[in-house]
């Protein structure tokens, strides 16, 4: 390769990761505005209505909002880990999208290792919290991180399993593969989340879990320490620290649908519905997955503590646990498993 | 340059350099973090070399887990640098005298170290090529499939370090509250509220 070709590459992985990134950011300024809408809505109120029609413009307010407000550093602080920290969390949370494959070869990184690389990431996510808690100097801020990364931990370890169940009836690690598993002649009801479905509630309750989501949001639990690890946090590193949150969000969303709602696959297998471009079809189901969890947000009351472990450790664990095994002994005894 | 090289000393130094930082940092906080770093960087080496799953399993087991209980740890204890720091003129020299024992042997072993160049000339056994198996699943064959009864072994070993740790730490705390999920589920209203009429002027008994 010559220089040039190299630098052609280089400035086309820009371009696409550039490209992702606003169309990513976008999407969320727009699910930000729709998780207060339907907040709102099952609370018969009206949520924000008032910057531009209906309140579009909401989210970029808020964001002007952020940018322009004083960033306070606490006196008792570590500074450089407590501006490090919001940092690591925006960016690992907006890595992880490099590898997810938004139609058929779009994907900026299509990875053989694809499924463990998002976990990897997200398993990386803690240390924003952490550090973020640590490095602020209060008691609500650490208590705050403590149980943050306590439950992260926690429900990582089921979702591990969860994910080796789709792995198993898959036969790939790659997200792309995984997504192709599931292009049967059936359609919607070829997809995994029918065929694993004690597998896609126990994802989609983790997922709620990692991302510190109501009714998992005890790190924040704005009743008892105030905002949680983010206490100390004002302006521009709090925007960090939100959008973060979000983007983890988005992430399992789109991770949900790859893994269970078959990725860009039309819902049914024939001509009208199959014209639709992937994108359509990825963006309307993560769009869905979101809805629920937005939804979730607005039923359900706050977990106490040691009922968040016990469901992890107690139920979930042994739960996905049981399933792996169940679903590997299945797989080898009817011969459905892949390359067998 | 090439672009691969360029990108070996990169991960190389920085892993060398938070390696150092990891023994240097007065903090052990930014200990723990300097170690975290070596262990991204390290797993940056992996996978220039190819080694795409042993680098994501390094960051899952290692940085996602073991680093965070570290990190735990040290954030909850009230470590006082100065009183660790207070022998150190008096274990210097044992210190370095073992420093240089180590050396010495891993400059010995690793000066007398040859290949045989027949391997290198016939590699052992039919190795399959790159394209037709990927990482995961050449590590699952050899795991799985050729050694799964030393794998089986060394889960067994795990299991029972495991059960000794938990043998080692349990103690039976009298006067704890304990939640029984299944009794407060089984509640209902008329277990938890009571309705009473309440005659005016009178009140009534609690």
């Amino acid at each position: 390769m010559t220089f040039w070709e190299i630098l052609g590459t280089v400035l086309l992985l820009a371009l696409k990761s550039f490209v992702l990134l606003a169309l990513l950011l976008v999407f969320i300024a727009y699910a930000l505005l729709a998780d207060r809408k339907i907040w709102a809505a099952v609370q018969l109120r009206r949520g924000p209505n008032v910057v531009g029609p209906w309140g579009l413009f909401q989210s970029f307010a808020d964001l002007l909002k952020f940018v322009l407000k004083e960033p306070i550093i606490p006196a008792g602080a570590n500074k450089a880990l407590f501006l490090l920290a919001p940092l690591v969390f925006a960016t690992l949370a907006l890595a992880a999208w490099a590898v997810i494959p938004l139609a058929e070869g779009w994907a900026i990184a299509d990875l053989n290792v694809g499924i463990t690389y998002i976990f990897a990431i997200s398993s990386l996510g803690v240390y924003g919290v952490l550090m973020g808690g640590w490095a602020s100097n209060s008691k609500y801020a650490f208590l705050g991180a403590l149980r943050s990364a306590a439950q992260m931990i926690s429900y990582e370890v089921s979702l591990g399993f969860v994910i080796i169940c789709v792995l198993l009836c898959a036969g790939s690690l790659n997200l792309s593969r995984i997504v192709m598993a599931q292009d049967t002649s059936l359609g919607i009801l070829g997809w995994y989340w029918l065929w694993l479905f004690p597998m896609f509630v126990v994802f989609f309750i983790s997922a709620l879990a990692e991302t510190n989501r109501p009714p998992f949001d005890l790190p924040e639990a704005e009743s008892e320490l105030v905002a949680g690890y983010m206490v100390e946090y004002s302006s521009t590193p709090y925007l960090l620290f939100m959008l973060g949150e979000y983007v983890a969000i988005m992430t399992m969303c789109a991770l949900g649908t790859v893994l269970f709602l078959g990725g860009w696959l039309s819902p049914i297998p024939f001509a009208p519905f199959t014209w639709v471009p992937g994108l359509i079809w990825f963006a309307l189901k993560a769009s869905f997955l979101f809805f629920m969890i937005a939804m979730v947000k607005a039923m359900v009351p706050r977990y106490r503590y040691d009922q968040l472990m016990r469901l992890g450790w107690k139920v979930f664990l042994p739960l996905s646990l049981v399933s792996v095994v169940v679903v590997a002994f299945v797989l080898k005894l009817t011969g459905l498993a892949p390359g067998a | 340059m090439s672009a691969a090289a360029a990108f070996f000393y990169l991960f190389a130094g920085v892993t060398i350099a938070s390696g150092f930082m990891v023994i240097a940092s007065r903090n052990p906080v930014a200990s723990v973090l300097f170690l975290i770093l070596a262990f991204v960087n390290a797993a940056g080496l992996f996978v220039m070399m190819g080694a795409e799953f042993l680098a994501m399993i390094l960051v899952v087991v290692y940085v996602g887990a073991v680093a965070v209980l570290f990190l735990f740890v040290v954030m909850m204890l009230d470590v006082d640098f100065a009183q660790l720091r207070q022998g150190f003129q008096q274990y210097l020299p044992i210190g370095a005298l073992i420093g240089a024992v180590f050396l010495i042997e891993l400059l010995l072993v690793v000066g007398s170290w040859t290949i045989d160049p027949g391997l290198v000339q016939a590699p052992l056994g039919p190795v399959a090529s790159a394209e037709s198996v990927t990482n995961t699943q050449a590590l699952g064959r050899v795991l799985y499939t050729d050694y799964v009864f030393f794998f089986q072994l060394a889960g067994l070993i795990l299991l029972v370090a495991m059960i000794g740790a938990i043998v080692l730490t349990l103690r039976d705390r009298p006067g704890v509250k304990r939640q029984n999920i299944a009794v407060q589920n089984a509640r209902t209203q008329t277990m938890a509220v009571e309705t009473r009429k309440v005659p005016s002027r009178q009140g009534v008994e609690v």
